[in-house]
C-alpha cells in the first residue's frame, strides 16, 4: 500500500469516525431521553394524584351557635332517650343559621345559606344530645362540618373570579364564608371522617372505612386460600413431580394462567361461584376466591424459585440422618424457603389488592355505607371504591377519589417495602 | 346447622382424633413391652394418621353435600308445584322459586304469594331444614367413624408415616391442580354461556357483523336486530388503542432497557430500575382515573389548541396511558433478552472497531429480535385484556374508526358495561358478555403461546 492511499484511508476514516462518534452520542441521549421519559411519567402520575388528594385530608369546619330549641327539636321537656335520638335537629340547625343570619329572608336565600353546613351535621349533633341530655334547651357553640362545596370554598379552591354562573356557590354564599371567616368562625381540621365512615352521597360524609374493611376480609379469604395451596403445589411440583406428560401440562397451564386477563377470572367468578355454587354476591368471600385464582401463579412461581434455591446440602443433611422426603422438605426445605415464599406471597396480596375489574364482575360494585360484618356480608373494596367515586361528577368527589389512591398506594408501598426487606434478609444467609 | 358450626366441630373433631391416635399408639407400645421403640412410626404421626381419617372423608361428603343441595331441594320442591306453574319457562319458575325461598326464610309475609307458592315455601322450609340437620348428622358421624376407626387400627407394625406420607402427597398434587381445574373452568363457563349466546345470534353475525349496539336488544321483541352483535367495531377499538399503548411503550422501554444494561453503570441502573418498576405496581383503578380526569382533558385542549376536534374519552388518551402502564412490562422482558445475548457477540463486534451504538444496533438487536418480538406479543396480550383504564378512560359507543383522536370501545369495556348490575342470565345482552370473554381468553391465550414459544427457542438457541 503506497503511502499517499494510506494517508486517503486514513483521513476518510477519520471523517466518517466523526459521524459514527456522533451516531454513538445521539444513541446514547436516546436512551436517556427513554428513561427521563419513564421517570417523567411517574412523576407526573404521581405529582397529579398526590396535589389533587392532598386537600381531601383536611376538611371545614364552621362554628354555629346551636340552640337546641325543644320547639325546633320536636319533643318536650320529658322525652325519652328514644324520642331525643328521633329529634329534628336538622331544623335545629337552620334555625341557628337564621339566628346568626337574620337579615336572610327569602327562600332561594335561606337554601343557599342551609347549604353552608354538611347534611350529616345533624348526625353529629344527635349524637351529641344522646350523650348528654343537658343540652337540650341550651345555646352551644359547635363546630360542624361544611357542606362540601362550602368546604371547596374556604380551600381555596374556587376562584371568586369566576362568573357565578360557572360556580357552584354562590356570591350571598362567599359573602358568608367570608364573614364567617373574619370572625374566626372557620376552621380547618384532619378530616378524620375519611378514616371513620363509610360511603355516601355526600362528598364530606364519604369515608373510606367500609372499603377498608371489605378490602381486609377480601384479601384475608385470598391470603386463607392462595397461600396454602400456592405453596403445596409449588412444593409438588418442585420435590415430588414426577416428570410426566401431566406435569407437563400442569406446568404450562400454570405459565399461562398468570398471563390470563384479569377480567375473565372474574367472568369465572360470575359463572361458577355466583350462578352456579349460588354464593352471596357482592361478598368478599366470592372476591378472594376470584383473587385467590388470580395470585394463585404468582405464589407458585415464586415459592418454586425460593425451594429450588435451597442449597442440596440442606437435603443431604437431612436425608443423610434419616428423614424422609416430605420430613425434609417440611422440616428443613420450607422454612430456609419461607422469606422467598414469603416475598413472593406479598407481592401477589399486593397484586390482588390493586384488583378491580374481576371485583365489577362479581357485584361488588354495591353503594356501601355500613362497615361488613363478615366474608359473607356485601361490600366494596379500595379501589372499587376508588372506581364509584371517579364516576361521580361532583368536585367534591375528585379529591376523595385521589385521597384514596393516596391510602391505596400506600398500603402498595407498605407491602412492597416488606417484600423487599424479606428479600434483603434472604440474600444475608 | 350452620356450615361455619359444622366445620369448627369438625376441626374439633380432628384435633381430638389427633390426641386420641397419638395416646393410642403410647398405649399400644407399652402393653407390648417394647416402649417407644418398638413402634413403626412416631406417636404423633399416629395422631396425623387419625386426624386425617376423621377429616377428609366427612369434608369429602360435606362438599358434597352442599354442592348439591340447592339442585335437589329444587327438582324436589318444584315437583310438588301445581302442572301450570311447572310448565312456566324456566326463567319465571326461577323467579318463582327464589320468591318462595324468601317466603321461607321470612324475608316477606306470605301474604303476597299464591296459595300454592305459600305451601311449596312451607314444603321447601321443612325440606331444607331436615336436609341441613341431616347434613350436619351425616358428616360429624363419618368424622367420628373415620377417627375411630383410624385409632382401633393402631398396632406398632402399622407404617402411619408412610401412611400420612402417602395422602399428604395426595394433598399435595390436587393443590397444583387447582391451577389445572381453574383453567378447565374458565373455559368450561365461558363456552357454555357463548354457546347459548350462539344459540340465539348466528356466529357468523358476531364475527363479520359492523354493528355493535346491544343495548337495542333489552326487550324480547328487539332481539330480531341481529346485526346489533357485531363484534368487528370493539374488535378495531380494542387494537386501536392497543397500537397506540404498544407505539409509547415499546420505543421507551426498548431503548429504556438498552440504555440501562448496556450504557448505565451499576449504581445508576440499581436506582433506576426499580422506580421504573414503580408504574407497574400502580393499580389500573389509578391508571382509569388518571387517564379520564387528566390526561383526556389535555388531549383534548392541546387538540383544540391547534384546531382539531378531539373526543373527550379519545382513544389517544386512554392508549397513551395504558402505554405507560406497560413501559416497566415491555423494559424487564427487554432486559432479560439483551442480557441473554452471549457477551462474545459483543466483544467480537467491538473488537472490529465497531461503536457501542453500532454493535447494539447490527450485532445485539438482530441476535435479541426474536426474544424482543415475543416480549411485544406478551405486552399486547396485557393491552388487549386490560380492563379498568378503559372502563373509565374509553368511550362506551361502538364506532368503527382507526382515527385515535375519536372516542372508540374495547372488548373489556363492553364485558363490564353489559354484565354490571345485570344479572338476568338469559337474554343475549348478558350473554354477548360471555362470548366476548371467550374470544378475549383465545386471543389472549394465542398470543401467549406464541410468545412464551417464541422466546424460549430463542433462549435455547444461547444457552
Amino acid at each position: 500500500m503506497s503511502k499517499q492511499s494510506h494517508y486517503k484511508t486514513t483521513t476518510a476514516i477519520q471523517a466518517s469516525l466523526k459521524k459514527r462518534y456522533a451516531t454513538e452520542r445521539r444513541f446514547q441521549w436516546y436512551g436517556r431521553l427513554a428513561v427521563l421519559t419513564g421517570f417523567i411519567f411517574l412523576f407526573i402520575l404521581l405529582a397529579d394524584i398526590v396535589s389533587k388528594g392532598t386537600p381531601a385530608f383536611t376538611q371545614h369546619f364552621i362554628k354555629v351557635d346551636v340552640i337546641f330549641d325543644r320547639e325546633k327539636l320536636g319533643i318536650d321537656s320529658s322525652a325519652t332517650p328514644t324520642e331525643i335520638a328521633h329529634a329534628d335537629y336538622s331544623a335545629a340547625i337552620k334555625s341557628s343559621l337564621r339566628t346568626m343570619f337574620p337579615d336572610v329572608s327569602t327562600r332561594g336565600e335561606k337554601k343557599s345559606l342551609y347549604r353552608l353546613i354538611s347534611v350529616g351535621a345533624q348526625y353529629s349533633l344527635r349524637d351529641m344530645a344522646i350523650d348528654n341530655p343537658a343540652l337540650i334547651g341550651t345555646t352551644r357553640e359547635i363546630w360542624l362540618p361544611a357542606h362540601s362545596e362550602a368546604g371547596s370554598y374556604l380551600k381555596n379552591q374556587v376562584s371568586k373570579d369566576l362568573p357565578e354562573s360557572e360556580r357552584k356557590i354562590k356570591d350571598i354564599q362567599i359573602k358568608w364564608l367570608d364573614t364567617l371567616g373574619e370572625e374566626g368562625r372557620t376552621e380547618s381540621r384532619f378530616n378524620r371522617t375519611f378514616f371513620t365512615s363509610g360511603d355516601s352521597r355526600e362528598p364530606e360524609m364519604a369515608g373510606i372505612k367500609a372499603a377498608l374493611y371489605g378490602s381486609f376480609y377480601t384479601l384475608l379469604v385470598t391470603f386463607l386460600l392462595a397461600f396454602p395451596i400456592g405453596v403445596m403445589a409449588a412444593v409438588y411440583l418442585e420435590e415430588f413431580a414426577p416428570r410426566n406428560r401431566l406435569t407437563d401440562l400442569i406446568e404450562i397451564n400454570i405459565n399461562n394462567l398468570a398471563a390470563v386477563p384479569s377480567i375473565v377470572f372474574g367472568l369465572l367468578g360470575l359463572a361458577v361461584f355466583i350462578n352456579f355454587f349460588e354464593l352471596p354476591r357482592s361478598a368478599p368471600l366470592v372476591g378472594g376466591i376470584v383473587l385467590a385464582l388470580i395470585t394463585l401463579p404468582t405464589i407458585i412461581i415464586t415459592s418454586r424459585a425460593a425451594i429450588g434455591a435451597v442449597s442440596p446440602s440442606i437435603y443431604q443433611a437431612a436425608m443423610g440422618v434419616g428423614a424422609s422426603k416430605l420430613q425434609t422438605v417440611v422440616h428443613h426445605v420450607l422454612p430456609v424457603a419461607m422469606p422467598g415464599i414469603l416475598t413472593g406471597s406479598i407481592i401477589g396480596m399486593a397484586q390482588a389488592l390493586g384488583e378491580t375489574a374481576p371485583l365489577l364482575m362479581i357485584g361488588m360494585v354495591a353503594f356501601i355505607m355500613d362497615v361488613p360484618g363478615g366474608v359473607t356480608d356485601p361490600s366494596t373494596v379500595l379501589p372499587v371504591q376508588i372506581f364509584l367515586w371517579a364516576d361521580s361528577p361532583e368536585r367534591g368527589f375528585t379529591e376523595k377519589t385521589s385521597a384514596a389512591i393516596m391510602v391505596l398506594m400506600g398500603f402498595l408501598v407498605l407491602m412492597n417495602a416488606l417484600a423487599v426487606f424479606l428479600r434483603k434478609r434472604f440474600e444475608l444467609k | 346447622m350452620q356450615t361455619t358450626t359444622i366445620f369448627l366441630t369438625l376441626l374439633a373433631l380432628c384435633v381430638l382424633s389427633f390426641f386420641m391416635g397419638r395416646n393410642r399408639s403410647r398405649v399400644v407400645a407399652m402393653r407390648l413391652g417394647g416402649g417407644l421403640a418398638s413402634l413403626h412410626s412416631l406417636p404423633q404421626h399416629y395422631g396425623y394418621m387419625a386426624a386425617m381419617w376423621a377429616a377428609i372423608p366427612a369434608l369429602f361428603l360435606l362438599v358434597l353435600w352442599s354442592g348439591f343441595e340447592s339442585t335437589i331441594l329444587y327438582k324436589l320442591v318444584v315437583a310438588q308445584l301445581p302442572q301450570s306453574i311447572q310448565d312456566m319457562p324456566t326463567s319465571e319458575l326461577g323467579l318463582y322459586y327464589n320468591q318462595l325461598q324468601g317466603f321461607a326464610q321470612g324475608g316477606f309475609d306470605g301474604t303476597e304469594g299464591d296459595p300454592a307458592q305459600v305451601a311449596a315455601s312451607e314444603h321447601y322450609r321443612v325440606l331444607a331444614s331436615s336436609s341441613s340437620q341431616l347434613k350436619a348428622a351425616m358428616v360429624l358421624i363419618v368424622a367420628v367413624l373415620g377417627g375411630l376407626l383410624a385409632v382401633r387400627r393402631v398396632t406398632p407394625l402399622l407404617r402411619a408415616r408412610n401412611h400420612v406420607e402417602k395422602i399428604f402427597e395426595w394433598i399435595l398434587f390436587g393443590s397444583s391442580l387447582v391451577a389445572v381445574l381453574t383453567t378447565l373452568g374458565i373455559i368450561l363457563s365461558i363456552l357454555f354461556e357463548a354457546i347459548r349466546f350462539f344459540k340465539v345470534i348466528p356466529l357468523q353475525d358476531f364475527l363479520f357483523g359492523l354493528q355493535w349496539s346491544p343495548q337495542m336488544a333489552i326487550r324480547a321483541d328487539q332481539v330480531a336486530a341481529s346485526g346489533s352483535f357485531g363484534f368487528l367495531p370493539l374488535l378495531v377499538g380494542t387494537l386501536l388503542i392497543s397500537t397506540v399503548a404498544l407505539l409509547i411503550a415499546v420505543p421507551v422501554g426498548l431503548m429504556s432497557a438498552i440504555y440501562l444494561s448496556e450504557y448505565a453503570s451499576r449504581r445508576f441502573r440499581a436506582v433506576t430500575k426499580p422506580v421504573l418498576e414503580i408504574l407497574a405496581g400502580v393499580p389500573t383503578v389509578v391508571y382509569g382515573f388518571f387517564a379520564a380526569l387528566t390526561v383526556a382533558p389535555f388531549i383534548r385542549e392541546l387538540g383544540e389548541s391547534v384546531g382539531l376536534s378531539v373526543a373527550s374519552e379519545s382513544a389517544m388518551a386512554a392508549g397513551l396511558v395504558m402505554g405507560i402502564m406497560i413501559i416497566p412490562f415491555v423494559m424487564s422482558l427487554s432486559d432479560d433478552i439483551i442480557n441473554a445475548v452471549p457477551d462474545s457477540l459483543r466483544e467480537a463486534s467491538l473488537g472490529m472497531g465497531a461503536t457501542m451504538s453500532e454493535t447494539i444496533r447490527k450485532v445485539v438487536m438482530p441476535a435479541a429480535l426474536p426474544g424482543i418480538v415475543g416480549g411485544i406479543l406478551l405486552a399486547a396480550s396485557r393491552a388487549i385484556g386490560e380492563t379498568m383504564i378503559v372502563v373509565m378512560a374509553a368511550g362506551l359507543s361502538a364506532k368503527l374508526t382507526i382515527n385515535p383522536l375519536e372516542a372508540v370501545t374495547t372488548i373489556t369495556v363492553q364485558i363490564v358495561s353489559l354484565l354490571v348490575g345485570d344479572q338476568e342470565f338469559d337474554n343475549p345482552k348478558t350473554l354477548a358478555a360471555f362470548a366476548l370473554g371467550l374470544v378475549l381468553f383465545f386471543v389472549t391465550l394465542l398470543l401467549n403461546v406464541v410468545a412464551l414459544y417464541v422466546v424460549r427457542k430463542y433462549r435455547e438457541q444461547y444457552e
